[in-house]
């Protein structure tokens, strides 16, 4: 009986930290632009917390060059070009499994109206509510990304970009959801978020 | 250290762009009437009919297929145009439950109700898929010869052999399959709320006498329809 707990007890210690010293020089690679526990620097974007399935779909995106906003290309697409699809799998579920932290960097004062956007939408200028994909506390699911608490100016540089004929990933309603957005739903709708936990 | 450098100076001019972009707001104030009055609002109005599909098109899907969101997004190809109207009506006066659909049934007015709602009932994409297989055929019964002893009649008598329904009778064919299992299993909950008379309620007894199982098998089958 207790060398079976044993057992257990090494195969959990095993199973939990397996994955991070499997992968930890490639981890480091990835934390040195998106911040050491990954709460996302400068123009990369907060990894912690993220929809491990929405990560590996990226990657692939990036890999494929499908994704080709500026930032993707300079940096995005060589970083993961020896990534094979295992790596990138383990990648992104280890990134999901981190607590992550909001930026809080939005101007306070569009909150409350990028929220009503968000829960809302605006019928009448044919502007959708993020919440239908997004979920009640932009939470996100499967492929669909976590928005909450990610950086104003990445929410914002990700918003005007699928306006301006950027892409992601084939079959993303999201050039239609932007299409009608103006620069003060964006500029309220990265607040907002950026203070969603 | 060069590369950090370089980012560092492009931060600074996005913050110099942000307080430009702040004081440009604060300059034009209560922007969204400021931007009205300058032709915006052209699109802001309702915009015309091909505008509006695409807003229904985001969330039901770009081939309105219907949309696996937080939510799944119900197919709007081949329904019947009755129903689409009769459930924006029920939004609308809040006999169906979904703050959603009830902002979005608010924009519409009867012209465009009828057009979008033939539109999508030309619409025939191929079902969306991803229903599990595993319980095709007892879906495929109760689809055909219902639960005599549950008191659940066979969908087909009112859906119709095809599952295209017909006048307020919804299509089932390639319906989301997490949409027709929500709806079934929540029923009473959505549907047929206040005192208004309500054509769901021929619908409660059925859903209700259901069982998870059987909901899941039905879902799964009326998905696969063509």
């Amino acid at each position: 009986m207790k060398r079976i707990a044993w057992k257990i007890a090494l195969l959990v210690l095993g199973v939990s930290v397996a994955p991070v010293v499997a992968g930890e020089a490639v981890v480091r690679n990835c934390t040195w632009c998106h911040g050491t526990s990954a709460q996302g620097y400068m123009v990369a974007p907060r990894l912690a917390g993220q929809r491990s399935l929405y990560l590996e779909t990226q990657i692939r995106a990036f890999h494929d060059h499908v994704r080709d906003n500026p930032f993707s290309k300079q940096y995005m697409w060589s970083a993961v070009a020896a990534l094979a699809p295992d790596a990138a799998h383990d990648l992104a579920a280890y990134f999901a499994t981190l607590p992550a932290r909001p930026a809080n960097d939005g101007n306070r004062s569009l909150a409350a109206s990028g929220r009503s956007i968000y829960m809302e939408g605006i019928p009448d200028a044919n502007i959708v509510a993020c919440y239908a994909c997004h979920g009640p506390n932009a939470e996100g699911v499967r492929d669909i990304p976590r928005l909450g608490g990610l950086a104003y100016s990445y929410l914002k540089a990700r918003l005007e970009q699928w306006g301006q004929g950027y892409h992601s990933v084939a079959g993303s309603p999201m050039p239609l959801v932007a299409r009608p957005l103006g620069p003060a739903e964006i500029d309220a709708l990265a607040s907002y978020l950026s203070f969603v936990r | 250290m060069r590369r950090l450098f370089t980012i560092d100076c492009s931060r600074l001019r996005d913050i110099d762009l942000r307080a430009a972009l702040l004081a440009l707001v604060l300059i034009v104030a209560g922007s969204v009437v400021v931007r009205g009055d300058e032709g915006v609002v052209a699109v802001r109005a309702g915009g015309g009919f091909e505008a509006k599909l695409d807003y229904c098109k985001t969330c039901h899907g770009l081939s309105a297929q219907g949309y696996r969101g937080y939510f799944p997004m119900p197919r709007l190809a081949g329904q019947q145009p009755q129903y689409i109207e009769n459930q924006l009506r029920a939004f609308i006066e809040r006999r169906r439950t979904n703050p959603i659909m009830a902002n979005v049934a608010h924009a519409l007015n009867p012209s465009m109700i009828a057009a979008l709602a033939s539109h999508f009932h030309h619409l025939d994409p191929k079902p969306i898929g991803g229903a599990p297989h595993g319980a095709l055929a007892l879906g495929k019964r109760i689809y055909e010869e219902g639960l005599p002893e549950s008191n659940v009649a066979a969908c087909w008598a009112c859906h119709g052999t095809d599952g295209k329904g017909q006048n307020e009778i919804p299509r089932l064919a390639g319906q989301l399959y997490e949409y027709t299992v929500g709806q079934l299993s929540g029923w009473g909950k959505q549907r047929g709320q206040g005192t208004a008379v309500d054509t769901s309620a021929i619908m409660a007894p059925t859903a209700h006498n259901l069982s998870k199982s059987q909901i899941e098998a039905v879902a799964a089958y009326v998905s696969t329809l063509q």
